[in-house]
């Protein structure tokens, strides 16, 4: 099977280690994966925004880089769901390589068929199941299952985990009032939980709940649940 | 008259559906209008229990009905059918009701609906009037348009009363002042309703019984009401109202007159159909397995009940939704308030932020499209898309998609439309993208160090307008040291 790897623009960017936790999880489990250079970003931010013209011509790229593979993989729960709800109705020929598109533990439970990755964690760990993993894509508990073989880790249970954190992608610039509301009980759940990683499948998600955590200075580590499940307990 | 997707005007000519009026306008930006609100924790506390009590109550009502998902499916499809048909089934509704014995009166907007109920009071001989809980007239600004022709209007629901009492307007659609608590109603009663006790606690039971000693009266002497419906039987002509008081069957069967003011969307085409709608409707809204009153009336009933039946059914930009089928199933709406119990964004917002009567998701939806997007423009951005909305819909209105679509019709600030257009040019060339990406961690690398070798984070604490709406609350990651490309292409 060739696996393409399809990391989001916030990745590529920000958070590089996410696409490189990917990469060693399906390296360790025997898989060849590819990365072509020729991808860009999946137009989530400007489709959602109102500005589906713009957004447009990353739809076909999309297309364009990765219709020949089997499976395309992405870290990232709204990217995922950008592709596989909306790009049909974009651009209808995007339907086929949009369904052939998962979420990280979409492809390793569903495709790949896996729960224990061989990873090692040693640590308190509580998860936020970002809002477009849980209702567009309905993850459910793959990446808890997932989650749950890592050798070593203490999972812990979070309060409203399923009320969004209040990101939104640009909802966060233009209504940062409410956005920050949303962020302070979201913040305070992840305290109340006593746990020292937060994680969750959407590294967007991530650098906002992370921000607000560190500009409170709570010492709970925001981490791509990816880096968790790539980590042998040797460096974590 | 104008009925909606019907010409009468025998002129062949197509204008585009006119937009509606009424208290359905944004008078602020919804985060302007926010503000005080997430900054009111008094405010904030009581809408946070009040939505948590009731979402609980709507999640195990709902987890009891073993076909829930299939009754959510039949009422979509049957809303869905009206929206099809909905010419042909108000020409049928407007026959059998006049066949009953009502009357059938057409409003294209909130101002020819409010002449027409003024009209009719006149008529009746009355000066003042009782209402049933109704947010079609509300919509309309009814009690304002009474008021100006002398004609005094009582509210008799009693979340209701609290707020017409309280000189403010409702921020719920189902529970309209749940942004009190029970010693702030208190505090309004004793200030503006007269035979209040002065010994009045604020039990519920005690409040309740104030204002039920109050309403008595006025229902006694009423000669005229006005409802609402919350549903409109093609086939048979009935008018359907669901209640939890009962104050609304007092009004609906002591005056003489009775005008219901009815959305053209309320149509369901046959009396059969209901047996969906009253599964569904309380268990969304109240989270209770029945609602305690059903009343349904069928035109006049010599010598029972109101002998002069009206029914006023108002378009007020409706055909303009109708018209779209992207936004059209937003007409499925059965405004059981649901979308609102779940919505983060309305718990911390509260209902006046929308500048409508319709607050919450739905109102984000179907207020922006009855005005035209341009009038509304900051509400389809009054949502961060986390669908919750959508999973409780009882009739399965895709809110989400609709806000998005509704996003691509607003203006759009001319900054942001510059920014989002150099983004989508760069975004869409493989070579640009990289060479941002480098640009973008050369500028922010010395930053990065600086701020990593100081205080160990690769994070921002403090930017300048417009990145400070993100610092203001949260850190900023930097570009890391090295992107993904450039360590794919290292090894
Ligand atoms: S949109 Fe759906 S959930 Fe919201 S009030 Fe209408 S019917 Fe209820």
């Amino acid at each position: 099977m060739r696996i393409a790897l399809f990391i989001t623009c916030v990745n590529d960017l920000a958070y590089p280690g996410t696409g490189i936790a990917v990469t060693r999880i399906l390296r360790r489990l025997g898989h060849t994966v590819d990365f072509p250079t020729d991808q860009t970003c999946c137009g989530q931010m400007h489709a959602n925004t109102g500005y589906r013209a713009e957004a447009m011509p990353m739809v076909r790229n999309y297309v364009d880089v990765f219709d020949e593979y089997d499976a395309i993989v992405a870290p990232s729960g709204s990217c995922t769901a950008m592709i596989r709800d909306q790009y049909p109705r974009l651009h209808p020929p995007a339907a086929p390589v949009a369904a052939r598109t998962y979420e990280l533990s979409e492809l390793l439970v569903d495709v790949l068929g896996v729960t224990d990755v061989g990873a090692e964690f040693p640590e308190t760990v509580t998860y936020h199941p970002t809002c477009h993993g849980l209702r567009m894509l309905r993850l459910g508990d793959r990446p808890l299952k997932l989650l749950r073989q890592v050798r070593g880790i203490q999972l812990v249970e979070l309060g409203d985990a399923e009320e969004c954190c209040g990101f939104g992608g640009t909802f966060a610039l233009k209504n940062p009032d409410v956005s920050t509301a949303m962020l302070t009980d979201k913040c305070a759940r992840v305290r109340d939980t006593g746990a020292r990683v937060l994680a969750a499948a959407d590294n967007s998600c991530l650098a906002h709940i992370g921000g607000g955590l560190d500009r409170h200075r709570s010492g709970v580590r925001a981490v791509h649940y990816a880096e968790i499940l790539a980590a042998t307990g040797a460096t974590s | 008259m104008n009925r909606p997707g019907v010409d009468r005007s025998g002129t062949g000519a197509s204008a585009a559906p006119a937009t509606g009026g009424g208290r359905i306008r944004t008078p602020l930006p919804f985060p302007t209008a926010a503000a005080p609100a997430v900054a009111d924790t008094q405010l904030r506390a009581n809408l946070h229990r009040a939505t948590r009590t009731i979402r609980g109550k709507r999640a195990r009502v709902v987890d009891e009905v073993p076909d829930w998902e299939a009754l959510r499916d039949a009422g979509a499809a049957i809303k869905a059918d009206v929206q099809r048909r909905l010419p042909e089934l108000l020409e049928q509704f407007e026959a059998s009701a006049t066949a009953a014995g009502a009357t059938v009166h057409w409003a294209r907007d909130a101002a020819e609906a409010c002449r027409i109920v003024v009209e009719l009071t006149r008529a009746a001989g009355a000066d003042e009037v009782v209402k049933v809980k109704s947010m079609a007239t509300q919509e309309i600004e009814l009690n304002e348009a009474l008021e100006a022709a002398g004609i005094a209007a009582y509210e008799t629901d009693l979340a209701e009363l609290i707020v017409q009492l309280g000189d403010d307007t409702p921020s719920h659609i189902l529970v309209p002042a749940i942004h009190y608590n029970r010693a702030q109603i208190r505090e309004i009663f004793h200030r503006r309703m007269p035979d209040a006790p002065a010994d009045l606690s604020d039990e519920p039971s005690a409040l309740a019984e104030a204002a039920r000693a109050h309403l008595r009266r006025r229902f006694l002497s009423a000669r005229v009401a006005v409802s609402g419906a919350n549903f409109a039987i093609a086939d048979t002509g009935t008018l359907v109202v669901v209640e939890s008081e009962g104050n609304g069957r007092m009004c609906l069967t002591l005056p003489e007159t009775l005008i219901s003011v009815v959305g053209v969307e309320k149509l369901l085409p046959t009396f059969t159909d209901l047996e969906v709608f009253l599964q569904l409707l309380p268990r969304s809204s109240t989270g209770e397995r029945m609602n305690p009153y059903t009343s349904m009336w069928t035109g006049v009933t010599p010598g029972d009940g109101p002998q002069s039946v009206h029914v006023v059914l108002v378009d007020n930009g409706r055909s303009a939704v109708l018209a779209d089928p992207v936004g059209r199933p937003t007409l499925s709406c059965i405004r059981c308030s649901a979308c609102l119990n779940v919505c983060p964004v309305y718990e911390r917002a509260g209902g006046h932020a929308y500048g409508s009567v319709y607050p919450g998701p739905i109102g984000a939806i179907l207020s922006p499209q009855l005005t035209g997007v341009a009038d509304n423009a900051s509400l389809p951005y009054a949502s961060t898309l986390c669908g919750a909305c959508y999973d409780v819909c009882p009739v399965k209105i895709n809110i989400p998609e609709i806000l998005v679509h509704l996003r691509q019709q607003a203006p759009h600030p001319l900054a942001e439309r510059a920014t989002m257009r150099v983004l989508s040019w760069v975004m869409r060339s493989p070579r640009r993208w990289a060479a941002a990406l480098r640009l973008a961690r050369a500028g922010a690398g010395p930053l990065g160090a600086y701020r990593e070798r100081r205080t160990g984070a690769r994070t921002l604490r403090r930017l300048p307008w417009p990145a400070s709406a993100w610092t203001r609350s949260r850190d900023l990651p930097l570009p890391a040291p090295q992107t993904f490309r450039e360590w794919w292409d290292q090894q």
